[in-house]
C-alpha cells in the first residue's frame, strides 16, 4: 500500500455503480480509440482522426458531473466527449466512417460529431473558435434565467487565440453560467506550451477576467468530477463562470499523421506518463476499495469489446449517404 | 402611407419583432446606451431592457461567436456590426460556425441569426472603412445576403430575415440611413430572394443594389430625357438570387448594364452576368456591361474618391454602349 | 488590322452593286465616316462609306465594274502590314437576297416592261446555312439575337450591313432589312418604335427605312383570314379589286389657274392637288390607309403618300411624308425635288420607303384610265388619267366639261367594295370641291 492508499478517503459503497459507470466510460473510450486507429489504418476512416487515448478521465469525470440538460461543446478531439456524454458508439464510428448512420448523417465526420438529444453541440475545427459559441450558449441560459451549464472543451493552444480571451471576458463582465475547460496535454500539435505561451498555467490567465480558476489533475478521474461539480455550482448558483486548466497528457500523436514520439517529444516522456494512465489508476483504487473484483473487470472488458466490434460491424454495413444528402441541410426551410 | 427615414424604417422592424417574439434580440457595440452607432436602435434599451439589447466590448469576433451560440441554444440574436469593415474580425464565426453548423450536424442545429450592418463607402473614410463585400457573403453556402435599397425595403426585408430559420448577413449603408421613402403601414415583410423593378422600360436592363439603385434610377431619367427607357431590376437579396426576374427583363430589352459599388473582379455582377448570357443568350443585342467601384483601396482624396465610385454618368455611358450609340 | 471592304446592301433591294467612281485612290489615308467610293445600286447612286480609320491598301473592284452584294471590292488596313491572306481570297460570290422582298414600284401597266421582282409577299424561302459564312468570306460579326432574328426571318446574315462595332450585326441592322421584307416581318423585340429611336446620325448608307411613327396592329379575324385566303387563291398574292369614277375638275383648273396668276411661287401642278385631296380621303377614311401584313392588318396613325415618278428605265415612288399636314406649296415643292433626285437616282430609301397609300399618274401620257398594281404591303393606289374636255350630261343636256377618270385598286383583304368607294367618293368631292379641302 503507498501512503496516497492509507491517506486518502474511501470511496463510498454506495457510489459504486456511478463509480463502475466511470470506469467503464473510460475504457469505452480507450477501446474505441484503439479501433478507430486500426480502422483508420485500414483506410476506414479518413482525413484527420484525432485520438484521446491518455486523456479519458478528463471527459468522463465531466460528464459525470453535469446533467442531461447542460451543453457540451468541444475541439475536434471529441470522440472522448461524445461517448462520455452518452452518444452512441455505433452513431460515433459510423460517423467516423462517413457513412448516412453516423452522427451527422456522415456529413460531419470525426470533427463534427453532433447529437442534439444529448445537447453535444459539437465538434468544431477552428483552434479556439468554438469558444465564443460556448459563452453564446451560456447566455442563451441566463436570457432565459435557467440553471443550466455550457461548458466547453479546448486545449492549452488555443488559450493564445484572440476567441478565448474575447469570450472569457465577455463570460465575466457579464457573468455567464459557463465552464471553460482547458484540456492542458502540453502539446499543441508539435508546439510545446512552453514554447507557445509567455504564461506557462493557463488557469493564471483567468486573473484577467476576474474568473475563478483551478489547475485539475487530469489524470484522475475523480478530481476531475470534483473540479467540474465546483465549476458547475457555481454557475447555476451564481452566473459566475470558471476556468479549469485540467493537466492531462496524449499518449498518441496529435493525431494519426503525428508520430507518437521522435520530433518534439522523447519516447521516454511518453513511457513515464503512461504509468499514470488514468483508467489503471482508477481500476486500481476501485479494487482497493472492494468495488472492483478480477470478474468484473473481466466482464467489464468483455462487454466493451463486444460493444466496439458492435459499433464497427454497425459502421461496416451501414450505407453511404445517397446522393442528394449532398444538397440537404444548407438551409433550413420556413420561419418563425 | 407614412414616410420614414431607412434607419427609422430598421428601427421599426426590430421593434415589432422584439415585440413579436421574446427569442429575438440585439447585440453590438453601442446599440444599447449610446442608442445605437448610427441610432438604427434608438429606445430600444428603454423598451425592451439590457438583457434584450446588449453592449459589447469591442470584440466583433467574439461576440458574432456568443450569437451563434445563442442561436444555437434556440434564441433569435440580431448582431450588429457597426459596420461591415469590422466584420472581417468575426468572418471566422459567420462562415466556419453560422453558415456550416446545419450542415455539419446533418440538418441537426439550426442558426435562426442576423448579422446586420452598414457596408460600403461613405464619404472620405478612406479605405478600411469603405469596403463592400457582400461577394465575399454571397459566396457562400449556408448563408443568405440581403441589401435592401428604400426604407420599404429595409423594414420588409429585415423582418423577414429576423424570421428567416438561417444566418442572413443584412447589409444596410451609412449614406442611406436618411434617405426617406413610403413604408406601409401594417405587417410589411419582404420575402427574401425575390427582385423588385423598380422602373419599367423597354430599352435596356440596369441591374443595381443597395446604393447604387438611386444612382441607376437618376442614370434612367437621364436616359429618359433622350427617349430611352431603361428598366432598373433591383435584385433585393443577392443570396439567393432571383436570376429569372433579372432575364425576363433582359429578355425585353435585349442588353444590360449591371452597376455595383464593389471592386470589379469576381463582384456580384459577375455572377449576373454569367445568369444573363447562360440564360438569355440568344436574346442578347450587345454584350453585358459592368460599372464597378474602381479596383483600388478606396483613396481619402474627395476628388480621387469621387472617381473611384459609380455613378450616374458612367451608368449612362455604358448604357448608350450596349444600343450602340456611343 | 485590315479589314476587307464588301460590296455593301445599300438598298433593300440591291443584289449587285456597279462602282461607279472611286473617291479616294490607292494608298491613300481614309477616316472612319469618309465616302470611299460612288456605288450604282438598283435604285439610286448611294455612297460607300469607311467604316474605320487606316488606309486603302488595295483597291479590288475597278470603276465600271459590277459586283454582287458581298463581293470584294477593297482592302482598307495600318500602313505597312501584310495583307496578302486577305487578297488570296477570290471574291466572294454571296448568293442573292432570296429573303429580302423588296418593294414594288408602281407598275405602269400590268404589262409593264422592265419588271422589277415582285414583292413576294408570302413567308420566303429561307437560307439554307444560314449561319455559316459563304466560302471565301471572313466570319460573320453579329449579336445571338440578331443571329436568332435573322434566322426566324429568313434573312442571310453575310448579307447585312453591320453598324455594331467592328461590323457586328446587331438587331437594328436586321430589323432594317427585314422590315422591307412584306410579309416577313416577325414581331421585333422593342419594336419599330425603338429601331427608329437607336439609329445614330452617324450610321453611314445603312438602308433605314422611315417607319410611320404611329400605327396600331389589328389582328385577322377568322372571317377576314378566309376571305383572305380564298381571295389569294383565286386572284393571286395581292387580290385586286378595282373601282373607277371621273372626277369634275373645272373648279380644280380654274383654282390651279388663280393660284398660277398669283405669281411663280404658288404655281401648283394638279398632281399636287391629287396629293393632297387623297391624303385628306386617308385621314378621313383610316381604313384604307393601312398594310396588310400576313397575319395581321396595320392601321396607320401618319399619312404618307407615295407618288409614282418615271424615271429612265423604270419607275419609282418617293413618299411625301404627312401630306395631309402639308399645304400645296410644300407638297408642290417637295414633288419637285424628289421627282428631280428621282431622275437623277440619288434617291435614299428614306425618300422612298414608308408609304401608306400610292398615286399612280398617268395623266401627261394621254392616258384615259388605266389600273394600276398595289406596291404591297399597301391596300390600296390610286391610277390618275388625263384630263380632258368632255361630254357629259348635266341637268338633262349635253355639255362640255373637264372631267378626269381615276381608277382605284383595292386590296381585298384589307379594303372591302364599299369601303373603297366611299374614299373615292371624298376624294371626288374634294377635286371638285377644293375649298372642301381647306376643312
Amino acid at each position: 500500500m503507498t501512503d496516497t492508499a492509507t491517506t486518502r478517503e474511501k470511496l463510498p459503497a454506495a457510489e459504486a455503480d456511478a463509480l463502475r459507470k466511470m470506469l467503464r466510460d473510460m475504457v469505452l473510450i480507450r477501446r474505441f480509440e484503439e479501433k478507430a486507429a486500426e480502422a483508420y489504418a485500414h483506410g476506414k476512416i479518413g482525413g484527420f482522426c484525432h485520438l484521446y487515448i491518455g486523456q479519458e478521465a478528463v471527459a468522463v469525470g465531466t460528464m459525470a458531473a453535469l446533467r442531461p440538460d447542460d451543453t457540451i461543446m468541444t475541439s475536434y478531439r471529441e470522440h472522448g466527449q461524445a461517448l462520455a456524454r452518452g452518444v452512441s458508439a455505433r452513431a460515433v464510428m459510423a460517423e467516423l466512417f462517413g457513412k448516412a448512420t453516423g452522427s451527422s448523417g456522415g456529413k460531419g465526420g470525426s470533427m463534427h460529431i453532433f447529437d442534439a438529444a444529448t445537447n453535444f453541440l459539437g465538434g468544431h475545427a477552428i483552434v479556439g473558435g468554438h469558444i465564443p459559441l460556448v459563452t453564446g450558449v451560456a447566455f442563451a441560459i441566463k436570457y432565459r434565467e435557467g440553471d443550466q451549464v455550457s461548458v466547453g472543451f479546448f486545449g492549452e493552444a488555443a488559450v493564445n487565440n484572440g476567441a478565448f480571451h474575447e469570450a472569457l471576458n465577455m463570460a465575466a463582465v457579464w457573468r455567464l453560467p459557463a465552464i471553460y475547460i482547458c484540456e492542458n496535454n502540453r502539446y499543441g500539435m508539435g508546439t510545446a506550451l512552453e514554447r507557445a505561451s509567455a504564461i506557462y498555467d493557463v488557469a493564471q490567465r483567468a486573473c484577467s477576467y476576474d474568473m475563478p480558476a483551478e489547475v485539475v489533475d487530469g489524470m484522475d478521474v475523480l478530481k476531475v468530477r470534483d473540479a467540474v461539480a465546483r465549476a458547475a455550482q457555481r454557475a447555476r448558483d451564481r452566473y459566475m463562470p470558471t476556468l479549469l486548466e485540467i493537466r492531462t497528457y496524449r499518449f498518441m500523436g496529435h493525431s494519426m499523421s503525428d508520430p507518437i514520439h521522435g520530433h518534439y517529444r522523447t519516447k521516454d516522456e511518453v513511457e513515464e506518463a503512461k504509468a499514470k494512465d488514468p483508467i489503471h489508476t482508477f481500476a486500481e483504487r476501485l479494487r482497493a476499495d472492494g468495488l472492483l473484483d478480477d470478474e468484473r473487470w473481466q466482464t467489464m472488458e468483455a462487454e466493451v469489446a463486444d460493444e466496439v466490434e458492435d459499433a464497427i460491424r454497425f459502421a461496416d454495413e451501414s450505407p453511404d449517404p445517397a446522393p442528394e444528402a449532398l444538397y440537404a441541410d444548407v438551409y433550413r426551410e420556413g420561419s418563425s | 402611407m407614412p414616410v420614414l427615414t431607412y434607419r427609422d424604417a430598421l428601427n421599426q422592424a426590430l421593434r415589432e419583432e422584439m415585440a413579436r417574439d421574446p427569442s429575438v434580440f440585439l447585440m453590438g457595440e453601442e446599440v444599447g446606451v449610446y442608442q445605437g452607432a448610427y441610432k438604427v436602435s434608438r429606445g430600444l434599451l428603454e423598451e425592451f431592457g439590457p438583457m434584450r439589447v446588449v453592449d459589447t466590448p469591442i470584440t466583433e469576433l467574439g461576440f458574432a461567436g456568443v450569437g451563434v451560440g445563442a442561436a444555437m441554444a434556440g434564441l433569435r440574436p440580431v448582431i450588429e456590426f457597426m459596420t461591415w469593415n469590422f466584420a472581417l474580425l468575426a468572418i471566422d464565426q459567420i462562415v466556419n460556425s453560422a453558415a456550416k453548423m446545419l450542415y455539419m450536424s446533418g440538418g441537426q442545429v439550426p442558426i435562426p441569426i442576423v448579422f446586420r450592418g452598414p457596408g460600403g463607402a461613405a464619404l472620405m473614410l478612406a479605405a478600411q472603412h469603405s469596403q463592400s463585400f457582400e461577394a465575399w457573403y454571397a459566396h457562400v453556402p449556408g448563408l443568405k445576403v440581403v441589401t435592401p435599397a428604400t426604407p420599404a425595403d429595409a423594414k420588409g426585408l429585415l423582418k423577414s430575415a429576423i424570421r428567416d430559420n438561417n444566418p442572413v448577413v443584412f447589409i444596410e449603408g451609412e449614406m442611406m440611413y436618411n434617405q426617406k421613402g413610403e413604408v406601409p403601414e401594417g405587417e410589411h415583410v419582404v420575402p427574401l430572394g425575390v427582385a423588385e423593378v423598380k422602373r419599367e422600360g423597354k430599352d435596356v436592363t440596369i441591374v443595381a443594389h443597395a446604393k447604387m439603385v438611386a444612382v441607376a434610377l437618376k442614370a434612367a431619367e437621364e436616359l429618359a430625357k433622350d427617349g430611352i427607357g431603361a428598366e432598373v431590376v433591383d435584385p433585393r437579396t443577392l443570396r439567393p438570387l432571383d436570376l429569372p426576374t433579372i432575364v425576363a427583363s433582359v429578355r425585353k430589352t435585349n442588353r444590360c448594364v449591371i452597376v455595383e459599388e464593389g471592386w470589379p473582379f469576381a463582384g456580384i455582377g459577375a455572377e449576373v452576368v454569367d445568369g444573363i448570357q447562360r440564360e438569355a443568350f440568344d436574346d442578347l443585342d450587345a454584350p453585358v456591361l459592368r460599372v464597378t467601384g474602381a479596383d483600388v483601396p478606396m483613396p481619402y482624396n474627395r476628388q480621387l474618391e469621387k472617381l473611384a465610385k459609380p455613378d450616374a454618368a458612367k451608368v449612362v455611358a455604358a448604357a448608350r454602349k450596349v444600343l450602340y450609340q456611343g | 488590322m485590315a479589314t476587307k471592304i464588301v460590296m455593301e446592301a445599300l438598298s433593300p433591294t440591291m443584289e449587285e452593286g456597279r462602282l461607279v467612281a472611286w473617291k479616294k485612290r490607292g494608298g491613300e489615308a481614309v477616316k472612319n465616316g469618309e465616302t470611299l467610293a460612288e456605288v450604282e445600286t438598283d435604285k439610286a447612286v448611294m455612297e460607300l462609306v469607311a467604316r474605320e480609320d487606316g488606309v486603302l491598301r488595295k483597291v479590288v473592284l475597278p470603276e465600271g465594274s459590277t459586283v454582287p452584294v458581298g463581293g470584294l471590292v477593297a482592302i482598307v488596313g495600318s500602313k505597312d502590314e501584310d495583307i496578302s491572306r486577305l487578297v488570296g481570297v477570290p471574291a466572294s460570290a454571296a448568293p442573292p437576297p432570296q429573303g429580302v422582298g423588296g418593294r414594288v414600284s408602281g407598275v405602269a401597266t400590268p404589262a409593264a416592261t422592265a419588271t422589277p421582282k415582285v414583292a413576294a409577299t408570302a413567308v420566303p424561302a429561307p437560307q439554307a446555312a444560314l449561319l455559316h459564312a459563304t466560302p471565301g468570306s471572313s466570319r460573320v460579326r453579329s449579336s445571338p439575337l440578331a443571329r436568332r432574328l435573322a434566322a426566324e426571318r429568313g434573312l442571310d446574315l453575310a448579307l447585312l450591313t453591320g453598324t455594331g462595332p467592328a461590323g457586328r450585326v446587331v438587331r437594328r441592322d436586321v430589323e432594317a432589312a427585314g422590315a422591307m421584307a412584306a410579309g416577313t416581318a416577325a414581331q421585333g423585340h422593342g419594336g419599330a418604335g425603338l429601331a427608329a429611336a437607336a439609329l445614330p446620325a452617324r450610321a453611314p448608307a445603312a438602308p433605314v427605312p422611315q417607319l410611320p411613327a404611329g400605327f396600331q396592329d389589328v389582328p385577322l379575324s377568322t372571317m377576314r383570314k378566309t376571305i383572305a385566303r380564298r381571295l389569294s387563291e383565286s386572284l393571286g398574292p395581292v387580290p385586286h379589286f378595282f373601282l373607277t369614277t371621273e372626277i369634275e375638275m373645272e373648279r380644280a383648273w380654274e383654282a390651279r389657274q388663280h393660284l398660277a396668276g398669283l405669281g411663280d411661287a404658288t404655281k401648283v401642278s394638279f398632281n399636287d392637288l391629287i396629293v393632297k385631296a387623297v391624303a385628306l380621303a386617308l385621314r378621313q377614311h383610316p381604313a384604307v390607309n393601312a398594310w396588310f401584313l400576313d397575319d395581321r392588318i396595320r392601321y396607320h396613325g401618319d399619312v404618307h403618300v407615295g407618288m409614282a415618278v418615271a424615271v429612265e428605265d423604270g419607275l419609282i415612288t418617293p413618299v411625301i411624308r404627312h401630306a395631309d399636314r402639308k399645304g400645296l406649296r410644300e407638297i408642290a415643292a417637295e414633288t419637285k425635288a424628289l421627282a428631280e433626285r428621282a431622275r437623277a437616282r440619288r434617291l435614299t430609301p428614306e425618300d422612298y420607303t414608308g408609304a401608306t397609300f400610292s398615286v399612280s399618274n398617268l395623266g401627261m401620257l394621254d392616258i384615259d384610265e388605266f389600273t394600276a398594281v398595289i406596291n404591297p404591303p399597301e391596300a390600296g393606289i390610286l391610277a390618275v388619267g388625263r384630263i380632258a374636255q368632255r361630254a357629259v350630261v348635266a341637268d338633262g343636256a349635253v355639255v362640255v366639261r373637264r372631267t378626269m377618270r381615276v381608277t382605284m385598286s383595292c386590296d381585298h383583304r384589307v379594303v372591302d367594295g364599299a369601303t373603297g368607294a366611299k374614299f373615292l367618293q371624298t376624294v371626288k368631292l374634294m377635286l371638285e370641291n377644293p375649298l372642301a379641302m381647306l376643312l
